[in-house]
């Protein structure tokens, strides 16, 4: 009951949140940023059905949401053209029926064999499908892509869709209801067998289930929700290429999903805003962003194999218990050690960057706000002390982090919170 | 010798006393056979026991009998109908369930749920994936009463990963019958246990067997000569005896192949 309550709240934070926003991000561009984590939340999610709740690692989730938006640019063409009526709202629906159809098709094939053959038929798909894209120009319209109106079908009790905050409100109405219709799969027979043909699929048949069954059903309702983000995008953006469906963008939905964590329902979401932003507002200052955030998932599988949903969720037992305090100390010791190892680390790679640059190799360049010139010995020699007085700390406060975890144990158990 | 049927049972032959009927079972892995044409009834109702030495082919029976296992020759038969070959899923549904020598459980969902998964099937939920199963009024009775039964009742929010091995043994025996299947194969149900976990072990396993159908594999003959209504011996891959525990103590080829040794 409790969780049940806990829950709810969830929901209702959850929409303000989505509702709020907008009034206080009121820049264009934030505006349009929301709306690309809003369509990465529902996409992560899906895909986190097949990784996290089924257990099926695939390289090719893009393709059910390159489809759908293909799908729905030229539904929403012939709206256009008045060869039929539809109304834009209802237009995702269109679009993960589209998602769903391949998904059910793809998955004849692929969901006999979990695991690497999985993973690897995953890619095949995806590739062979971006392939087509190229091959069949007349419905993918080619390098140059398809183009659309997402205004076409006119104006309806005052929505049309011209001015961004209506799509951004189109994107959260169908980012919610993707939500809670995912998390509420995870609540059905279907949604715990998932679950169990992820964790013992051997056993699965032995209680009644057909494993194979179990991961097909799962991948056609994970491609309804991909086809579904997949023509919020169209509406979105109001072109796609064969990109969209291309393994680059299969490739950013893993990361979505592993960076947030695949173990907890909630960890992709934080993960699709996560990279979203990383992804718009890192490479306006750097163009070394993509290095970084290789490195952020590095860490990331590296040292906390549950994504940050994991890392939020350790500390659960901990809350419970309000032991919180006793961390905190050697958090902030790992945090400000941590800031001037980071600090240093890409500064040496910006100057390198900097100096490697041809045009502007040899000329100062601003690093954090401060002039320095690389040209000379001195700034480099800063920034290396810096990098390895930082890790050398940070490798220490690391240590004591453990430290005070193991000394937790104990306390914890006796309070009975794990 | 004549005090010892091989086959048929001694219930008479009424077809519909049958429970399982092996007839001529082959099994070979490569050039290897394992299963020496074996022929079974067991009947209805009754408590099975398989027993002999290591490597005879007990658990290899249980996995062809369960369809874990295509067999190379030779038919099964559950309650009169053919089951030869077919899927496990699909013999599970038709009312046989079995358990695993090594526990085989869902070791990262909690003991509720791993019997919860149990029971769905067999409650008609199948692949429904619009229903809330907390809402499913049925299936958390089921699972409670499963629950209570297998003397978890404590431990039902744990995760089954990080229970004692008799508690796992026990989730494990639970899993089996959550389903409510009228034929249940255990595989060693209390291998590996402390002699006062393995009363409470044939304790439970007579406990949720009643009016069933049980076929177990046993090396613990105390185990065995408890709990059995009727033994069979297996020895590499065949039936050399099929009787009532005290037939199966007097039977001299049993003597001599098997029991002897451990008899002593």
């Amino acid at each position: 009951m409790m969780n049940f309550t806990k829950n709810n709240v969830g929901w209702v934070v959850l929409v303000v949140v989505f509702l709020v926003l907008p009034h206080v991000f009121t820049q264009s561009f934030a505006l349009s940023l929301m709306t690309q984590m809003g369509i990465a939340i529902i996409f992560a999610l899906s895909y986190n059905m097949l990784l996290g709740q089924v257990g099926l690692l695939s390289f090719g989730h893009a393709v059910y949401y390159g489809l759908g938006a293909f799908f729905t640019a030229h539904l929403i063409n012939w709206i256009a053209a008045g060869v039929i009526w539809f109304p834009i709202t209802l237009v995702p629906i269109f679009g993960g029926l589209c998602g769903m159809f391949f998904g059910f098709i793809f998955g004849i094939v692929t969901t006999r064999r979990p695991g690497t053959p999985f993973a690897m038929i995953s890619l095949g798909i995806a590739e062979m499908v971006a392939a087509s894209a190229l091959m069949f120009t007349a419905f993918f319209g080619g390098e140059a892509g398809i183009d659309t109106n997402r205004t076409a079908g006119g104006a309806m009790l005052g929505i049309s869709y011209g001015p961004q905050i209506q799509v951004y409100y189109l994107v959260v109405a169908w980012c919610i209801v993707s939500i809670v219709g995912m998390y509420a799969i995870t609540r059905t027979p279907l949604g715990r067998m998932a679950n169990a043909v992820r964790d013992n699929p051997e056993r699965a048949k032995f209680v009644g289930y057909n494993p194979t069954r179990v991961r097909w059903m799962t991948m056609t309702l994970a491609g309804f929700f991909a086809g579904l983000a997949g023509s919020l995008y169209i509406i979105n953006y109001e072109i796609v290429t064969f990109e969209t469906l291309g393994i680059l963008e299969s490739g950013r939905v893993v990361l979505m999903a592993f960076i947030g964590g695949i173990g907890h329902f909630w960890g992709p979401i934080i993960g699709a805003v996560l990279v979203t932003f990383l992804q718009s507002a890192l490479s306006n200052y750097t163009e070394a962003w993509l290095l970084y955030f290789g490195l952020l998932f590095l860490v990331i599988i590296m040292f906390s194999p549950g994504g940050i949903a994991g890392l939020i969720a350790k500390h659960d037992p901990v809350m419970k218990a309000g032991l919180l305090k006793r961390l905190l100390p050697s958090y902030m010791i790992v945090s400000a050690t941590g800031a001037v190892m980071l600090l240093g680390f890409i500064s040496i790679i910006e100057m390198i960057y900097h100096v490697e640059s041809a045009i502007s190799g040899n000329d100062p360049m601003a690093l954090f706000g401060v002039m320095i010139n690389p040209s000379t010995l001195n700034p480099w020699l800063v920034i290396l002390l810096m990098f390895a007085v930082g890790t050398a700390l940070f490798v220490k406060a690391t240590r004591r982090v453990g430290q005070v975890w193991d000394e937790l144990g104990p306390d914890l158990q006796s309070k009975g919170v794990i | 010798m004549g005090r010892i049927r091989t086959g048929s049972p001694e219930q008479g032959g009424n077809l519909n006393s049958s429970a399982i009927k092996l007839s001529s079972v082959k099994k070979n892995f490569g050039q290897t056979e394992i299963i020496k044409g074996v022929s079974l009834d067991i009947v209805k109702g009754e408590r099975h026991a398989i027993i002999g030495p290591n490597g005879a082919g007990k658990s290899t029976l249980f996995n062809l009998i369960s369809g874990r296992f295509p067999l190379t020759e030779g038919t099964i038969e559950l309650g009169g109908e053919d089951i030869t070959n077919l899927d496990p899923e699909l013999i599970n549904r038709k009312g046989l369930a079995r358990s695993f020598q090594i526990t085989n459980i869902f070791p990262k969902m909690s003991v509720y749920e791993n019997v919860r998964c149990a029971v769905l099937w067999s409650l008609g939920y199948k692949y429904s994936f619009w229903k809330r199963v907390s809402g499913l009024v049925d299936a958390s009775e089921r699972t409670a009463e499963i629950v209570e039964l297998i003397g978890l009742k404590d431990r039902h929010e744990r995760l089954a990963g990080v229970l004692t091995y008799a508690e796992q043994r026990a989730l494990e025996i639970g899993v089996t019958i959550a389903g409510g299947a009228n034929v249940i194969l255990l595989d060693e149900p209390t291998a590996g246990m402390s002699l006062s976990e393995r009363n409470d072990a044939v304790e439970l396993v007579r406990k949720v067997t009643e009016g069933k159908t049980l076929v177990m594999v046993e090396h613990d003959m105390s185990v065995v000569f408890g709990l059995a209504d009727r033994i069979t011996v297996l020895v590499y891959g065949q039936v050399i005896a099929t009787g009532k525990p005290s037939e199966i103590e007097e039977n001299r080829a049993v003597q001599e192949a098997y029991l002897g040794t451990e008899q002593q």
